[in-house]
Parts: structure tokens; sequence; C-alpha cells
């Protein structure tokens, strides 16, 4: 064991000295611990980053967990021992994770943490690159106030699944963003559990309920998926989604973006599946040049509507995993 | 209806006797349960029972509980002949995930939706036959045999999708998803056909008799010259079934499979409406009709907590309360209580109740 740990030491110490020599990451091994395949997003993380990682020439080691932590803590400790240049984690919970944080540190690899953040001193990797959540709420949610512009609007709302933080964050962006407006109201809201199906079914329950959905302008939903379905449900009754009630989602994936060609949905948040892009480029700067980054590299929550190219957009996310 | 043996015996019986257990059937606390649950929705919501003509279909709340709750009631068709031979099959969420999965990846690919829907239900049957002879063949407890592909069978499922929802626009598909059918929508068409004909089967043949026995002693069963291995293959592999039609309706309905998320936790749904249509977890005496019932119940339940407008943080805690409720009421404790007060019944007919 200790001679694994001094191996891996010297081999830790020799890829430092040697990044001098490179101008960039090209050479470099990066070890990369996956969740696992638990949504679409998550394979598109997957391709983006392994794509990411072929255009600057990094050797990157893929390790999935399949939702485990223990998988998790297995594969860096591997990677450890393997002496690579730096981790990239998707850690999938954010406790425990303390030691072998630790144990990284002490083997002076740098850890970047992706998508989600984890409950550890601060100290113990480099950074984390994540969305903001709240903003991507806020972000629908002035869509929505442009786009009614003053009119009276009765909003159901989709939530993800009960207490997850998506669920929670998405909803607080979205409320304090129409809260502030006296024209633009959440009539109604109801958990969704972030699938296609249950989507469909409570909105079928919304405009059960509302009238037929007479009395229902807008519609937003935590995630695409939830959006899609509720799409279904709405022609279903009769109504013409995207101009009888307005559909607003969060995440960009390629079937919101078809359903924007359709006319079907009116506009979307990317929660971009590029997270790799820019922990490669806090990685190039800290390991070529020596500067930290700071502890948390937000990504950019963009609006997608029907006038930002839909067709274009789907084209270009098909072929990612979703 | 409760007892199996008269009907495969028809011997003679008094016709009040007859109307008298006609009745009973009906004063159930199920149909009692769902009836209340029903008037709940309505005074939660007063358009709850209308019913309107829309695009060629009937359209409303309660053509919604129907609808929504016809995958669980499909699964539970399939859950109560595994539960009745003293099994359980925790797989037939992982297998609607299959089963949409290979349908969706076939239609995308370019095969035909009838060849798509054979293998969808071809890997269902297939999944049955697999679980079945774990737990013959091997003779590992059925909990056990089928949580093996409870886990893996979600994997497999991800595998044929790559990890991603695969979308169709194939109209037949669809169709058994969201069409309609006489004015009503497809899968509750399917469910009330699939739900005469395995009533049919059982109780017009002696097929019900022998899972029953079965259910309540493998070796006796085994010894009066029952093939129960043979048996148990044919239940498990009509649960498979049954998940498979499940997983094709469900992936018709948001027209596309979700590997993820279709079927998930399903099971235990089933395993609750087999439960509450009062089919014991020990095996022996079951009927068929009873768990599509406890399926409508909860789906009642679920489509109430969602036009009640109640927070969404009440929703587990509501449903505890009424499946408790339900469970109560159908209690021999229940039973005896009910009993004590309106007549003094013989001491068989209150056997006969406790199902």
């Amino acid at each position: 064991m200790a001679i694994i740990t001094k191996l891996a030491l010297g081999a830790g110490l020799a890829a430092l000295l040697s990044t001098a020599a490179h101008a960039d990451l090209t050479g470099k091994v990066i070890g990369f611990s996956q969740i696992g395949s638990e949504s679409g997003w998550r394979a598109a993380e997957t391709s983006v980053t392994k794509s990411e990682a072929e255009k600057r020439g990094i050797d990157l080691k893929f390790a999935d967990a399949q939702q485990k932590q223990e998988n998790q803590i297995k594969a860096i400790r591997g990677f450890i021992a393997q002496g690579v240049d730096a981790i990239l984690v998707a850690p999938v919970v954010s406790t425990g994770w303390d030691e072998v944080l630790g144990e990284a540190k002490e083997a002076n690899i740098p850890v970047v943490l992706l998508d989600r953040g984890v409950d550890a001193s601060a100290d113990l990797y480099l950074t984390g690159v994540a969305s903001d959540q709240v903003k991507e709420g806020a972000v629908a949610g002035k869509w929505l106030i442009d786009t009614v512009a003053g009119k009276d609007c009765s909003v159901v709302e989709l939530e993800g699944t009960v207490g997850s933080s998506p669920a929670i964050n998405r909803k607080k962006g979205f409320d304090d963003a129409v809260g502030a407006t006296a024209n633009i109201k959440v009539i109604r809201s109801q958990t969704g559990d972030f699938t296609r199906a249950k989507g469909k079914e409570v909105m079928e329950g919304f405009l059960k309920a509302e009238g037929g959905g007479k009395g229902i302008c807008a519609v937003y939903a935590h995630n695409d998926d939830m959006a899609v379905g509720a799409i279904q449900a709405i022609k279903d009754a009769g109504l013409k989604p995207g101009s009888d009630i307005l559909v607003v989602s969060i995440d960009g994936v390629p079937d919101i973006f078809s359903a924007m060609v359709a006319g079907e949905a009116n506009a979307t948040v990317e929660l971009t599946p590029n997270m790799a892009g820019p922990a490669f480029d806090a990685l190039d700067a800290y390991l070529n040049g020596g500067t930290a980054p700071e502890k948390a590299i937000i990504t950019e929550s963009k609006l997608f509507t029907q006038a930002d190219d839909p067709q274009g957009e789907y084209d270009r996310r098909k072929g990612l995993g979703y | 209806m409760t007892r199996p043996t008269a009907q495969i015996h028809p011997a003679p019986q008094p016709p009040a006797l007859r109307h008298r257990s006609v009745t009973a059937a009906l004063l159930r606390p199920q149909f009692l349960a769902l009836l209340v649950l029903l008037a709940i929705n309505w005074l939660l919501f007063p358009g709850f029972f209308t019913t309107t003509w829309q695009d060629g279909r009937l359209f409303g709340s309660l053509i919604d509980v129907l609808n929504r709750g016809t995958p669980v009631a499909i699964l539970a068709i399939g859950m109560t002949a595994v539960i009745a031979t003293k099994g359980v099959d925790l797989s037939v969420g992982a297998v609607m995930a299959i089963a949409g999965a290979t349908a969706a990846v076939m239609v995308t690919g370019g095969h035909s939706a009838v060849l798509a829907v054979a293998a969808a239900l071809a890997t269902g049957l297939l999944c049955g036959l697999w679980n079945g002879l774990l737990v013959t063949t091997l003779s590992i407890q059925p909990i056990i045999a089928t949580l093996v592909l409870m886990v893996a069978g979600r994997g497999l499922a991800q595998l044929i999708t790559e990890g991603s929802i695969v979308t169709f626009t194939d109209p037949v598909l669809i169709f058994i998803g969201t069409g309609a059918v006489a004015g009503l929508p497809t899968p509750v068409v399917v469910l009330i056909a699939l739900t005469i004909l395995t009533t049919l089967a059982v109780r017009r043949t002696a097929l019900g008799l022998l899972i029953e026995a079965v259910g309540i002693n493998r070796s006796a069963a085994r010894f009066a010259g029952i093939k129960a291995s043979a048996l148990l293959l044919v239940v498990y592999a009509f649960a498979g079934l049954c998940a498979a039609l499940a997983g094709l309706i469900v992936a018709g309905d948001i027209r596309g499979a979700d590997a993820n998320n279709a079927g998930l936790w399903l099971e235990l749904d089933a395993i609750l409406a087999v439960v509450v249509g009062g089919t014991s977890l020990l095996g022996g005496r079951f009927s068929i009709p009873m768990s599509v019932v406890g399926a409508m119940i909860i789906q009642a339940m679920n489509t109430g907590i969602l036009i009640s407008g109640f927070s969404p943080q009440f929703n587990l805690v509501v449903k505890s309360a009424v499946i408790i409720l339900i469970l109560v009421l159908q209690s021999p404790f229940a039973a005896n209580l009910l009993q004590r007060r309106h007549l003094k019944a013989p001491p068989k007919a209150q056997e006969g109740d406790r199902a």
C-alpha cells in the first residue's frame, strides 16, 4: 500500500514537473468518475466530456459508478494509484467524500467536481463546475414576464421530484421572478417527478381542474421531459400547446427542440451538458499557469426560443446520447 | 366468485343464496372504498364526474382514473396469479421498461409496428419464463428470484435504449397508448378484455383451482397429481406477458421509451393493488377482477391528490393514510365488528369474508 502511494506521489510529482513543457493539456491523463446513466442529460454529459477531452488531446480514463458512491470512491482511489494528472468527479451524493478527497490532495492531484457539490472542506478540491439552478428558474420566469407583457396570466407548474435540489431551486427562481409582478400567478403546482409520464398525468389533472384548460395561460415545467408530457396532454384536451397554452421548461434536451420546431413549445433554459469544458480550462490554467480558479464555476443558463433555430439546435444535440 | 369450487362443480344452488352472494360481493369493503374515494374526489372537484364527448372519445376525470390506472391494473392481473401461487414478481416494472424499449428501438430502426409489438410481448414472455425457471428448477424463493430481474432488467432496458429516451412517431404504437376504441381509451379496452379473458380462463376451467392448490400447499398439490412446476412456469410467463403489455401502453402513451423511469416502482403498486383487492400474500384464493378494482382504488386516490390542489409534499402522507384506512376496513377485525352489529352469521360465512 505504502509503495503504491509513493509510486502515485512520484508519478504525480513527475506529472507536475513535466507541465512546464506543455502549454496545454495535450497528453495529460485525467480520470473521470461519472455517476452512471441515470438520465439522458447524464449520457450527454458523458459524451460531451469525452469529445472535449479528445479535442484537447487528453487521455481520459472513464469510470461509470452505476449510481453507487462506493464505486466512485474505488474509482478515485484507482485514479490516484495510476497517478493521473487530475480527476473529474460528478458526485452521486454530497456527503462522505472527506477521506478520499484527502487522499487525492495528499497525492497532489487536483479534483474538479462536476454538476453537483459536496459537503466537504473546500480546500480538498480545486473547484466545482455547476449550473445555477435558481437562475435557471429565474430566466424561465423572466421569459414569461416579457412574453405576456403585462397581461394577466395563470400559470400551472410541474415540479421536479419533491425535495430534490433542482426542484426546490428552480421553483424558487421562478417564484421570485414572477412573484414581483401582479399579472402572473401560479395557480396550481404539483410534482411530475421529472418524468414524461407523470408530467402528462399531472397536466391532464390540471386541465380538468381548470375548466378544460381555459383558465390556464402557461405551463412551467422544471424539466423538458415533463413539458413534453404536458404538451401531449394539452393536445389530447383539444388545445394548442405553444399558442393556447404557453410552454416553458428547463434543460434543453433534443425533444423539446423538435417540439419547438412544431410550434408546440415556446422556450427552454439550457442546462449545458458541457461541464467538462470549463473544468478542463480551469485545470489548464492551474496545471500550466499555477493559477487556482475560483471555488465555484457557474455555467451559463442560456434561453432558447422558437426564434433561435430550434431545428439546428436539435440536430446538434441529437447525437449526444440524450 | 368467492368459492371457486362452486364454479367448477356447479352444484345446484338455491336461487336465493346465489342472489345474496352477489349483493355480498358488491358490499365488499373494496367497492365501498372506491365509492368513498370517488365521492371525496367529487367533493374536492365538483366537475369530477362530468364526462364529455370530444374528438371521438370520452373525456373527463373519471376516464382519466380508468386510463391512468390501467398499467397497474394489467400488472396486477399477472401479479394476482403469481401471488395466488404463494409467489411474488418484483420484476414486472423492469420488464415494462424492457418491453417498451424493445418496441421503441425496433420501430425507430425501421421494423414494422406489428413485429415490434410481437417482439416486445415475446421479450416479456421470455423474462417471465426466466423468473419461472429460477423459481421452479433452481427452487429460488420468488422474492429473490424476481429481484434479480428487477435490478438487472432496468439495466438491460438502458442498454437497449443506450440510456436515452427513444421517441417514436409510429401510429400503431401511439394508438396502443393513446388511441380510442368506441370512445374509450385503447388501454382501458385492453384492460377490460384481459380481465374478462383471464377471469374466464381461471374460473371456467380448472386452472384457477390448480393455481390455488399450488399456492396453498405445493407438495400436497404435486401429490394430488398437479404438475406444479409447469403451472408455476405458466403463471410467471403470464405475469411477464402482462408486464410487457403494460410497458407497451406506457411507452405508447408518452410516445417514447423511458428506460430509466418506465414502470419504476410499479411492481409495488401492483402488489398493493392485489392486496387491496383481497388476495392473500400467503397464496390460495384469489380474485382477478378485485385486483383490478384495487388498482383503480389506488388510481382514484392518485387522481384525487392531483386535482385537490394540495401541496405535493403531502402526496405520500395522504396516500399512506388512505391505504391504512382501506386495509383496516378489510381486516378480520373490522369484518367481525360489522357482523356483530348486523347479523349473527354462522362462523363459516365469517371465514368466507376474510379475503
